[in-house]
């Protein structure tokens, strides 16, 4: 089965990087974009057909590597 | 040396050092996928035990992707890679690692990284500043604490700490690359005579 994990940064931590992009955005003239920040999307191929193993997989994928819980968030999605 | 695959380190071991770098190529985070290699348990427990352990630029990543210290190193505020001398503020004397120091010293030491911002969340930074476990920060040549000498906007100017036992530290600027006439500079040396010093009065 398919899964999307999605890693952000938890609000509050300075992202630079999304700042960068947003004055780049400018610079191209596309007009009205507020603020960006920038996150990481994982896309993963789960063996199997077991949901609830599945989402414990990925939860500890998300938690063990894929997202620093320090500083980041995580959103898991299985796609059917 | 040590290899990243094996469980154990070598008998007698003192000091682990995990130096700079781009482990993994930087991939997915600075650090991260090394913080997770088979030797990584072999160097908690050495900690644990009371061992000595330095990490200097990708090795302080590693310590803090790995859980041996806390926070983690972001993306420089101005998002350039940055390398260039800078001068830090040892700020204590009373550790294995800085006792080739005076308190307040300030040293010549370079810095080549493009993720050295220290971020951690307010009570870890509370905790740090209260323990007395910042062990260097950036400053200008008079040890002075400023915006602009904080070259990489890390939060306090933190260029290295300590974890709550003392035996590990972890430093984003590179004393390894002052060490001797030739590099011109020797300001790096006290970290690692301090230690020889420290390993020879606890032999």
């Amino acid at each position: 089965m398919k899964a999307r994990v999605t890693v952000t940064l938890k609000s509050g931590i300075l992202d630079p990087q999304g700042k960068a992009i947003e004055g780049a955005l400018r610079s191209l003239g596309v007009e009205g974009v507020a603020s960006v920040r920038q996150g990481k999307v994982f896309d993963l191929e789960i063996a199997g057909n077991n949901r609830a193993q599945a989402e414990g997989a990925l939860k500890a994928a998300a938690e063990k590597l894929l997202a620093n819980t320090v500083v980041e968030n995580y959103r898991i999605e299985l796609v059917e | 040396m040590v290899w990243h695959g094996d469980t154990a380190l070598p008998a007698g071991t003192d000091l682990v050092v995990l130096p700079g770098g781009f482990s993994y190529g930087d991939y997915l985070r600075c650090g991260a996928i090394a913080a997770r290699a088979p030797i990584m348990d072999a160097v908690r427990t050495h900690a644990q035990k009371g061992g000595l352990v330095l990490g200097v630029c990708n090795g302080f990543q590693i310590l803090c992707e790995s859980g041996l210290l806390p926070g983690v190193l972001m993306r420089n505020a101005e998002l350039k890679f940055i390398c260039k001398d800078v001068h830090l503020r040892v700020e204590r004397s009373d550790t294995a690692f800085t006792r080739g120091y005076n308190a307040g010293q300030v040293i010549r030491v370079p810095i080549a990284h493009g993720e050295g911002n220290y971020v951690a969340d307010d009570g870890t930074i509370a905790r740090l500043e209260g323990e007395g476990r910042v062990l260097f920060r950036y400053c200008t040549a008079d040890g002075t604490l400023d915006a602009r000498s904080n070259i990489n906007g890390a939060s306090r100017a933190i260029a290295g700490i300590l974890n709550d036992t003392g035996k590990v530290l972890g430093m984003m600027p590179h004393p390894e690359n002052h060490v001797e006439a030739i590099m011109g500079c020797t300001d790096g040396r006290g970290l690692f005579a301090g230690l020889a010093d420290h390993f020879r009065q606890a032999a």
